[in-house]
């Protein structure tokens, strides 16, 4: 067994110095070393982006970074979302559009839709499709989850405008 | 049409969930989020072979790793007989969830839990069963139904005798076969049917192995004390059947055992039986430490309960009007590798939707090499709808009668005997046909309002072909026993307790149901899954019977409170309590005094005991609900791609609680019937392993595979529920299959009696037909 490193990153805007395995995810080290368990673990190799964490500015599947490679890294996962009082929109409209049902698909979907509205405020339902079609779902049929980041998108932008 | 008979104030509303918060913060916690001081982290070695006896297990140079605390096999599980238990979604063998737990003297598929190793973290675990020896001897394996029914066929279990039920009159035979079990069903008389039918149409069906595909995989953290107390912590479809299961396997009576329901991640009826929570108990007591068990997607995919294979052949009579005057059916389920198929759930449900004269069906539950099959989502009747539904499209077809008409002409009423000999209540089979026939989808032209389609101009353009499919489906759903307690406090608020684990948002429609009958708000409710030592016993989240059952049981305990508040009022203004009523959320006396629920409730304390209402239920009146489908498709005549172009899911839903999740569960199924339709099948080398098992090569839908699910929800309501509920969770995924082939049959003329329809298969047929 090799021996641990330190890794030096930033999560959610504070600094995190935490020890890790080479062979350890960065998924792994976020749920069981730094026990933050809302970023979630459906597949653990890609495919379903239960796990979507903001690494860099870009969404990933934090199952298939390596938890060395955070080393100076900028990493938001779904505890950052939230401000300090009430929800952000995409969270809001998660819940009035009833877009979700067993929930645990949710933290990936919601971070990679923000990164999608911060790229593209006012996407057509094809742009969401095409952007969301990396995580995975089993409970909604999608539909509600559409609908849910259009209103986000629309409350965003009022808000913008206002 | 959407009118139900009664008015109400939370019911039909769209409150928030109460556990939404959590959810979209990450807050909730998960089977896999829980982490207990000294935690052990476990691993399973599973089987590489699909068939094969274990000769020996060594588990000595595992044992030897530094940070190995236990490793455990099938012997160190008591040693238990044949005893069949009740599980709510069906019966189950005791012995064979033993056995599928760790495997006893052989493997009969690959993956096949054989040994399990409990360490300081999850990767020790994982190499110390990379150092388990097992000394296998390979048998020859069959994967195949048809197969699997011969004589020659290789044999799974030696003590297999068919099992004959309903009003098959098999007698045990002296020689093992892997056919388990034989259902028999038969009404009126069969060849006088189909010698006054017009026309006789008998077709072959096969369907592929297809999973739930819930994105949590299973999971179980279990503690088993000195003092002999065992808890366990898991995300299941059933507390309480997790427990009767612990009971049975580990020999302990349930008052050793605790099951405490973690949120579940999706479970569609996968999540019933107790994979995991047998195996960490005895690694925490052979370890004295928690120890938690968390499987990987390719896990989840071979060695948990998929739905099975099947081949089908069903032959239907109809005379010159198109009444059906015979229909017979013979299905047969690839088990797995235990016994245990939804065959019996197929067998009742595959004529269920018509008025059958003369019917007669033979289901068969036979054993294969494949993953032990369980529930999935109105278990056996996707299958069985399949064959039935393509059969009478093709019959109106040659008839030339419309494919809504046809089943109109058929539909079960109130009355109606079922094959099975089951005669329905009030049912809106009629209704739901009828809103599909009304509807803007129906009304329009292939590819109005269409995903990826302009309009109409692009329907036809040499390379890509259009079409409408249309089917139906029936599920029984179930009643079963629930029970809440509800307490009343202070501040005029209720805190609700359920036994009911929470997979789509039931928290709200129970806790809407208590607040109808008190007269209080949604947000005045507070529910609570909590665990089996403090709430009584409830069923399984599963047979789409939460929100009638927990509701009923949240009902009755909100009368119990309202007697409790009347005969208090009572107390209070000194009267008797017959002159005190609730009404309305209002607790009102003589000369006018009334108290608001609230204002009750704030003198609760001051006036003598705490309030805490009861309610528990037990009620076989569920109410079948039945859908009906359109979908229009665009078929790629050179790749085979099948496009859904728009799909629109009518359904009578009884009272619809808390309509958006209702329109959930339908679209959600509906996505998962086209996943089974179109793509979703297990790949079997010859060697019998799967060669697809993660979600890249078992491709469920994505979001950009579907268009947005159109849903006409029929208010029919449940005469055998106090606010009509029927059911909804499970029959929107019975027609998809059969309406999607249906439509792909219209665009191309090709008839696709095999699932999937994939791509290469649909390119396979189109070419044949050329």
């Amino acid at each position: 067994m090799s021996s641990k490193r330190i890794v030096t990153c930033n999560i959610n805007g504070r600094p995190e110095e935490f020890l890790c395995q080479s062979r350890q995810t960065l998924l792994e080290v976020l749920r069981d070393v730094l026990d933050m368990t809302g970023t979630k673990e459906g597949c653990s190799n890609g495919n379903c982006g239960a796990c979507t964490v903001q690494f860099n500015g870009r969404p990933v599947d934090s199952c298939l970074v390596l938890a060395v490679e955070a080393n100076g890294a900028e990493i938001e996962t779904i505890e950052s979302v939230a401000p300090a009082e009430g929800l952000d929109a995409l969270q809001n409209a998660f819940l009035e559009e009833a877009a979700l049902q067993c929930g645990i698909c949710t933290p990936g979907f919601i971070i990679q839709a923000r990164a999608l509205l911060n790229e593209n405020p006012n996407p057509t339902e094809e742009e969401i499709r095409f952007y969301l079609a990396g995580n995975l779902c089993r409970c909604t049929g999608y539909d509600k989850i559409v609908r849910a980041v259009q209103a986000a998108a629309q409350s965003r932008m009022a808000s913008a405008t206002t | 049409m959407a009118t139900a008979e009664k008015k109400y104030k939370v019911i039909g509303t769209r409150p928030i969930r109460h556990d939404g918060v959590d959810k979209v913060t990450g807050r909730a916690k998960y089977g896999a989020d829980l982490h207990l001081t000294g935690m052990l982290y476990g691993a399973i070695l599973r089987s590489p072979h699909a068939h094969a006896r274990i000769k020996s297990i060594d588990t000595s140079k595992a044992e030897a790793l530094p940070g190995v605390r236990a490793v455990v096999t099938n012997a160190d599980l008591p040693q238990i007989g044949s005893k069949i238990a009740d599980l709510g979604e069906g019966m189950f063998n005791l012995q064979h969830i033993s056995r599928i737990a760790l495997a006893c003297e052989k493997v009969t598929y690959k993956g096949h839990a054989v040994a399990a190793v409990a360490a300081d973290n999850i990767h020790i675990a994982q190499e110390a069963t990379a150092l388990i020896e097992v000394d296998y001897e390979p048998l020859p394996h069959v994967m195949d139904v048809r197969e699997a029914m011969r004589d020659d066929a290789p044999i799974l279990h030696e003590d297999v005798r068919t099992e004959a039920f309903a009003s098959a009159t098999d007698e045990p035979g002296d020689q093992p076969t892997n056919i388990a079990k034989h259902f028999f069903h038969e009404k009126g008389n069969i060849e006088e049917g189909f010698s006054a039918a017009h026309l006789v149409l008998e077709r072959e069906f096969t369907t592929a192995t297809v999973h739930q595909g819930y994105i949590e995989p299973h999971n179980a953290t279990a503690l088993w004390n000195p003092d002999g107390q065992i808890t366990v912590w898991t995300s299941t479809q059933g507390t309480f059947v997790v427990r009767e299961q612990l009971s049975g396997l580990l020999q302990e009576p349930i008052s050793k055992i605790k099951v405490v329901p973690m949120e579940i991640g999706g479970g569609f009826g996968g999540k019933i039986v107790a994979y995991l929570p047998p195996v960490a108990a005895i690694l925490s007591k052979k370890s004295g430490r928690p120890v938690q068990l968390v499987m990987d997607r390719t896990e989840v995919l071979e060695a948990t309960g998929p739905t099975p294979g099947s081949y089908m052949k069903v032959k239907i009579g109809v005379d010159s009007e198109g009444l059906i005057t015979a229909a017979d059916a013979y299905i047969a389920f690839e088990a797995g590798g235990f016994p245990g198929s939804p065959i019996p759930a197929a067998s009742m449900t595959v004529f269920a939707c018509y008025e059958i004269p003369n019917g007669r069906v033979n289901g068969y539950d036979v054993c294969v090499n494949k993953p032990a099959t369980k529930a999935y989502r109105a278990p056996g009747a996707t299958q069985a709808a399949f064959a039935v539904e393509s059969v009478l499209d093709e019959i109106a077809e040659q008839l030339n009668i419309d494919p809504l008409e046809l089943r109109l002409k058929n539909a079960a009423v109130e009355g109606t005997r079922r094959v099975d000999g089951v005669e329905f209540a009030r049912i809106g089979m009629r209704e739901t046909v009828e809103a599909i026939q009304q509807s803007d989808h129906w009304k329009s032209e292939i590819g109005d309002g269409a995903r990826h389609i302009e309009g109409p101009a692009h329907y036809d353009d040499g390379n890509k072909r259009c079409g409408r499919g249309f089917a139906a489906g029936f599920w029984f759903n179930a009643g079963l026993k629930s029970a809440v307690t509800a307490t009343v406090r202070t501040d005029g608020t209720v805190a609700l307790l359920e036994g009911s684990t929470d997979i789509g948002g039931s928290r709200a429609g129970i806790a809407m149901q208590l607040a109808e009958t008190l007269g209080i708000t949604a947000e005045e409710v507070t529910p609570t899954v909590v665990d089996t030592d403090s709430i009584g016993y409830t069923d399984v989240t599963g047979g789409s019977r939460v929100t009638f059952a927990t509701g009923w049981a949240a009902y009755e305990a909100a009368l119990d409170i309202q007697r409790q508040m009347v005969k208090r009022a009572a107390l209070i203004w000194d009267c008797n309590a017959d002159d005190v009523c609730y009404e309305d959320g209002r607790i009102v006396g003589p000369a006018d005094k009334s108290f608001t629920f609230g204002e009750l409730a704030a003198q609760v304390h001051k006036t003598g005991e705490p309030i805490i209402g009861r309610g528990s239920s037990d009620h076989n009146t569920p109410g079948g609900a039945f859908a009906a489908h359109i979908v229009d498709v665009q078929v790629d005549l050179e790749t085979g791609k099948v496009e859904i172009l728009r799909f629109t899911a009518a359904q009578d839903v009884g009272t619809a609680i808390h309509p958006a999740y209702v329109e959930g569960q339908i679209q959600g199924a509906a996505v998962q019937g086209i996943g089974w339709a179109l793509n979703e099948e297990y790949f079997f080398d010859d060697a019998g392993e799967m060669r697809n098992a993660t979600f890249l090569d078992y491709r469920i839908p994505t979001c950009y595979d579907v268009p947005m699910i159109e849903t006409i929800l029929v208010e029919v309501p449940n005469p055998g529920h106090p606010y009509g509920v029927r059911g909804v969770g499970e029959v929107p995924i019975v027609p998809p299959p059969a309406a999607i082939a249906n439509a792909i049959y219209a665009a191309t003329g090709v008839r696709m009696p095999n699932l999937p329809i994939s791509p290469p298969n649909l390119l396979h047929a189109l070419l044949e037909n050329k």
